[in-house]
């Protein structure tokens, strides 16, 4: 298994990619704890790790609030003694602000997907470095790298600053063993994006412009992930994966 | 196992980096064609990997000859039945020489090798991996395909950068036959090609030195990615890059 003995806590871990990574990175042995808003999603995830005889915990975890990271992590450490992996995947899309280019929607928009981003590896730091090193995930986009008009503007910049600011966590904690990737996912179909998915004519038009004609799942995205979790990537960090099904080559 | 019933064939295979991958495709269930010029070293490893249980065969193969890559896919073809993976690893390093100083002759050989070598493995592999409904092709770049390189083999990262960007032109072409083509980009490794510049211990602390993980590659890490790549795993992703460089692009 390439998660065992290790302990991760996973951002945004009640439904979607972050879904799929928790029940990915227990089936690979490792604790996980779930962090999110969402009470109802993230006990039944939970749950459900628990019932296959994994070992996984909920936290309701807001990732704007300072107090809740230092919470988050602290029950982290009670509860399994040591923190080694981080992903910060929770985030917003804002598309139902689209059009709208305003103070209220950037502070929305990146004070959820950069300062959650920026809150969470300052939070974990502390607790890697007493682990002898760790590995931190950060959940970019394809629109972190491009824009594209199926993206707000103002999301764009959040992930385009998870994306630098990837880096040079990369560099500033390398000398901890810390390392810090981020990943770059194109179009996933999540249920956050399920409404979006059935506006008529939608998924035709993302299916034409990604090279392999589809959506990606979830678990496509974890596995990525769950790469750079591992210590099969010991000796990678500050990269950017892309799985986009070939959305950036073209 | 992560290549049960898979059929892969790593150029360069019979010794550093390719010879690592060629074990560890084997170890998760693949049946492995090694394929260099070094017909001694590969055909250990052919007995090797065989003893302990896989399916693994040794074929001789210039990269840069399409008459080799012919007879290497007919034999693929005959032995397995299928081809699903191809790694093109095969490469040469060059003269160890300024751009002022290369031979045009070192400069056509190493494109040779490294870039035409690449193209003629995806132009003979791709059909065959049409017959089977997709496969996976791994193209070995390096950290000198994306960024240059003080002082160093030209030729070497010219070629490099061929093979990045030929990678992004086959996967958008093949995409909708399900034919997956990515890129690995290594930085300083230790293998029997780099053992030459990182042999005085002061060319080695140099190198170490801008690496912020603080120490030079192993042929396993790039390995690991490369069978991330080459596995059903990554089926999302096409074209796309992995640096594996201990954080060195990242500053």
């Amino acid at each position: 298994m390439r998660l065992e003995g290790k302990v991760a806590l996973i951002s945004g871990g009640a439904r979607g990619i972050g879904e799929a990574d928790a029940r990915l990175f227990a089936k690979e042995g490792a604790k996980v704890v779930i962090g999110d808003v969402l009470e109802k999603e993230g006990r039944q995830v939970e749950a459900a790790i628990n019932e296959q005889g994994g070992d996984a915990v909920f936290l309701k975890l807001d990732v704007t609030n300072e107090a809740d990271w230092s919470r988050a992590v602290d029950a982290t450490l009670q509860r399994f003694g040591k923190l080694n992996v981080l992903v910060n995947n929770a985030g917003i899309s804002g598309v139902q602000w689209m059009g709208e280019m305003s103070v209220e929607v950037w502070n929305k928009i990146v004070g959820t997907n950069a300062m959650g981003c920026m809150l969470g590896t300052r939070a974990a730091i502390p607790a890697m470095r007493k682990a002898g090193g760790g590995s931190i995930i950060n959940i970019s986009s394809q629109m972190g790298i491009v824009g594209s008009e199926f993206g707000h503007p103002i999301y764009t910049a959040s992930k385009g600053a998870i994306r630098a600011f990837t880096k040079a966590i990369a560099v500033h904690h390398a000398k901890d063993k810390i390392r810090c990737n981020s990943v770059h996912p194109g179009p996933i179909a999540t249920p956050g994006n399920e409404a979006r998915r059935r506006t008529p004519g939608f998924n035709e038009r993302i299916q034409a412009q990604v090279p392999l004609g589809r959506h990606g799942r979830p678990e496509e995205v974890a596995y990525g992930v769950l790469y750079l979790a591992s210590d099969e990537s010991k000796w990678i960090t500050g990269i950017e994966l892309a799985i986009d099904g070939g959305w950036l080559a073209q | 196992m992560r290549f049960k019933d898979k059929v892969a064939l790593i150029t360069g295979g019979a010794r550093g980096m390719g010879a690592v991958e060629a074990r560890m495709f084997a170890k998760e269930g693949a049946k492995v064609a090694i394929a260099d010029i070094l017909d001694k070293e590969g055909g250990a490893l052919e007995k090797e990997l065989s003893k302990n249980g896989h399916d693994a065969v040794y074929l001789h193969l210039d990269v840069a000859k399409s008459q080799d890559w012919r007879k290497a896919m007919e034999a693929i073809e005959k032995r397995f039945g299928r081809l699903n993976i191809l790694v093109n690893n095969a490469g040469i390093r060059g003269e160890l020489k300024d751009l002022v100083n290369i031979t045009e002759e070192d400069y056509d050989r190493v494109l040779a090798i490294n870039a035409k070598g690449t193209f003629l493995g995806m132009k003979y592999a791709i059909p065959a991996m049409r017959q089977v409904g997709g496969g996976a092709i791994v193209n070995i770049s390096s950290l000198v395909g994306i960024i240059g390189s003080r002082g160093r083999n030209a030729a070497y990262d010219a070629s490099k950068g061929a093979t990045r960007v030929m990678t992004k032109t086959a996967a958008i072409t093949y995409a909708k036959e399900n034919i997956r083509v990515n890129s690995i980009h290594p930085g300083p490794i230790d293998t029997p090609m780099t053992e030459e510049s990182y042999r005085d211990p002061e060319a080695r602390a140099r190198s170490q030195s801008r690496i912020p993980l603080g120490s030079i590659g192993q042929s396993e890490d790039v390995a690991y990615a490369v069978l991330f790549l080459a596995s059903d795993e990554s089926s999302y992703m096409t074209g796309a890059e992995i640096v594996v460089d201990g954080g060195m692009m990242a500053y």
